[in-house]
């Protein structure tokens, strides 16, 4: 299990290499004055400026230089010892559409994307894996029909489908929940001072400060976007659980624990959810992907103020600077992401483990 | 020397015990449960041909069908169903005014309708055309956007599936017929691309390729979405190449001393390919829901372009008066919901088809 692990966590600068050089590559689809913007800490004032920073960070010179300057950032000719720009460093570069720092940028937004994928991530792990389980049980029964058509339904609805038609039901019509993060009054109150934010994640914040009226409110916001990003991955983790748990219905140690006359909810909870959920943990995993390519479309809709609506408007205004420095920052935390659960997946599954 | 011929029996079988004339009809049941071998199924082969014979006979792959028929037949007669202005883009929804606020269904054109279409007096009982499906909130006609985005969806999933598969094909053959490091580079560089997020990397490439296009058009989403769309064709071609090589078949073109490349273009290749192209024609419907989905974020065809995304994302401009417009989200969506939907029952069941735990048991 060592060498496997050691093997996996190798990859991740390979990985990592890569998607720099993916996102490099895409880079060089725009103009070098396009480009000069990755460096330029404030909107440009004269044309000199961008002259001046092509030619200081050789956006005009062979790819593998431009390359490695992108990477490590160059030597302020000015003031020696300073370092200039610099993907590895942070720098990802000045943000047309939010005026500021890209970098600053996700620092200032990633909290707000980070509440919602918590706060989606156990339901759907939860929900998906009982549904999914109650299917196998009753397996081409009635349940299993319903599983089944719900899964396929889930799959074929679009996100931004299902995201108007849940405003329109329960904003517009009800005006139960609501878009956005929180209402204005919280807003205010951030503002003011009188609500002090010490994690950034509001939910958290209003728990610590005993503030029950801001965490209503904040669940109110949270709801529909929850929904939004997690009935796909309800449908998704249905399926698997399903399968799996099929799978392992139908083993000889199945057998061997009725004849031994286990009880059938012991048969279930202790001999076949155990082993049928080895699939899932991988899923799980991916599911950590899909929840932050989801959180594009669904905080674009809900006017949620994360990275993903951020990237999804800069996107539309061709602001390609910021977008990449998104894209980075997901690809990082994505591989890392991975590489956690393939561990975690070596130290569950023995037949990983024992190899 | 020559042999003397005896015969086994002295006296001819002239009767059976009942004993063996029981297991004479086990016998006779036997080869007759050894199936006949149609044209059709030599033609495809017999894995493939129980694909194809699933297909037509599982019962959500059915009704998929027949709603991709009746998608297929609305995008043909799409201009007979939605007559387009003469002389316009027939792509290009057909503009009523500039107001932002959206009209209802039944109202009536304030500029030059689109001509007439043959079924509207005989449904409505009018004769002049109205907004059947009433207008978004740039006065663009619902149900001609509804019509022609037909055709564009399939237009664009289709291209999408094609270039998609060419590169699968091309890269799944190479990694697997090299093998050795120049597999190991090919599939570390799928895993490149398939730790970058999906749709985030898409938005970037059409963004960036946009300006080199000229503008917003169909073409650099589709680019985009099939750089970042092959992956899995190249890995399931790349795995099912491997698992033919294996097979007795190939061994035996390689003992009658049969070229390496020959081997691989006519045994291997031909019977690999099949549950990699069956599988990448039921993904359409994914590759059109995110053609729809980077529309509505605003990356995709010119403004007013027919296309279900777009339309929807009109919608955004009036998230508080939903309830009221209701028909600029249920009429677009509902469309694209089918559409996907259709596909989705089609690829359910191939899912079911293909997967090697259920071969041999519904057969």
């Amino acid at each position: 299990m060592i060498t496997y692990i050691i093997r996996r966590l190798l990859l991740v600068p390979v990985l990592l290499f890569g998607v720099t050089l993916v996102i490099f590559f895409m880079l060089q689809f725009l103009s070098p004055a396009d480009r000069a913007a990755l460096y330029i800490r404030d909107i440009p004032k004269n044309p000199n400026q961008i002259e001046g920073t092509i030619r200081r960070y050789g956006l005009d010179k062979p790819l593998p230089t431009q390359y490695w300057k992108w990477l490590v950032g160059i030597e302020d000719p000015n003031h020696p010892g300073v370092i200039l720009g610099g993907v590895l460093r942070g720098q990802l570069g000045f943000s047309r559409t939010m005026a500021q720092p890209v970098a600053e940028a996700i620092a200032q937004r990633f909290p707000a994307t980070a509440e919602l994928a918590l706060w989606s991530y156990l339901p759907i792990i939860g929900i998906g894996v009982w549904l999914g389980m109650q299917a196998a049980i009753n397996h081409n029964k009635f349940i299993d029909q319903l599983a089944r058509v719900f899964s396929i339904i889930g799959y074929s609805f679009p996100v931004f489908v299902f995201g108007l038609l849940v405003l329109m039901l329960f904003y517009a019509k009800l005006h139960w929940l609501m878009p956005g993060r929180v209402s204005d009054w919280v807003t205010g109150e951030i503002i003011n001072g009188t609500f002090p934010i010490h994690t950034k994640l509001i939910t958290l914040d209003a728990l610590l400060n005993g503030r029950f009226d801001v965490f209503l409110d904040a669940v109110r916001h949270l709801i529909l976007p929850i929904i939004t990003l997690s009935y796909i991955s309800w449908a998704q983790f249905l399926r698997i659980t399903r399968a799996s748990m099929l799978e392992s219905l139908g083993q000889d140690y199945m057998t061997t624990a009725k004849a031994k006359g286990v009880s059938r909810r012991d048969q279930i909870n202790k001999h076949a959810l155990p082993n049928a959920l080895i699939p899932v943990a991988t899923i799980a995993g991916f599911t950590v992907v899909g929840l932050l390519g989801g959180v594009i479309i669904t905080e674009t809709i809900f006017t949620y103020p994360g990275i993903g609506s951020a990237a999804a408007r800069a996107a539309a205004q061709l602001d390609v600077v910021t977008v990449l420095g998104f894209a980075l920052f997901n690809g990082t935390i994505l591989i890392i992401a991975n590489v956690i659960v393939d561990v975690l997946y070596a130290v569950i599954d023995p037949r990983v483990r024992l190899s | 020397m020559s042999t003397k011929f005896t015969p086994v029996f002295d006296t001819p079988v002239t009767a059976l015990t009942k004993e063996s004339e029981e297991k004479l009809k086990l016998m006779r049941a036997d080869v007759i449960a050894i199936r006949k071998i149609g044209r059709m199924e030599r033609f495809l082969g017999t894995d493939n041909y129980r694909i194809v014979k699933m297909l037509i006979s599982t019962p959500t792959s059915i009704a998929g069908m027949i709603l991709l028929a009746f998608f297929v037949l609305v995008a043909v007669f799409a201009p007979v169903i939605m007559p387009p202005i003469p002389n316009t883009n027939a792509y290009m929804m057909p503009r009523d005014g500039f107001s932002p606020v959206p009209k209802a269904p039944g109202t009536d054109w304030e500029r030059t309708p689109i001509p007439l279409p043959f079924w509207y007096t005989a449904l409505t009982g009018k004769e002049t055309m109205t907004h059947v499906m009433g207008t978004t909130s740039e006065q663009y006609d619902i149900m001609y956007g509804v019509i022609w985005g037909t055709r564009t969806a399939l237009k664009t999933g289709i291209i999408i599936e094609i270039c998609v598969l060419i590169i699968g094909i091309i890269v799944g053959t190479v990694s697997a017929y090299y093998g050795g490091w120049v597999d190991n580079l090919i599939m570390r560089i799928t895993d490149i691309f398939l730790t970058l997020p999906f749709l985030l990397a898409a938005l970037i490439l059409a963004a960036v390729l946009m300006p080199k296009l000229g503008g917003r058009s169909t073409l650099p989403v589709v680019i985009a979405l099939v750089v970042f769309g092959w992956m899995g064709y190249a890995r399931l071609l790349r795995g099912d190449i491997l698992s033919v090589r294996e097979r007795d078949y190939v061994l035996s073109a390689r003992v009658i001393g049969m070229s390496d490349s020959r081997i691989m273009f006519k045994h291997i290749i031909p019977n690999a390919i099949f549950p990699t192209i069956v599988q990448a024609s039921m993904d359409v419907g994914s590759y059109v829901l995110n053609f729809a989905g980077l529309s509505f974020l605003g990356i995709g065809a010119e403004v007013g372009y027919s296309d279900w995304g777009q339309m929807l994302s009109f919608a955004r401009d009036w998230i508080t008066n939903l309830a009221d417009y209701w028909y600029i989200v249920i009429y677009p969506g509902m469309v694209l919901v089918l559409f996907v939907l259709a596909w989705n029952l089609v690829g359910d069941a191939v899912r079911d088809i293909m997967d090697p735990r259920m071969r041999n048991k519904r057969a």
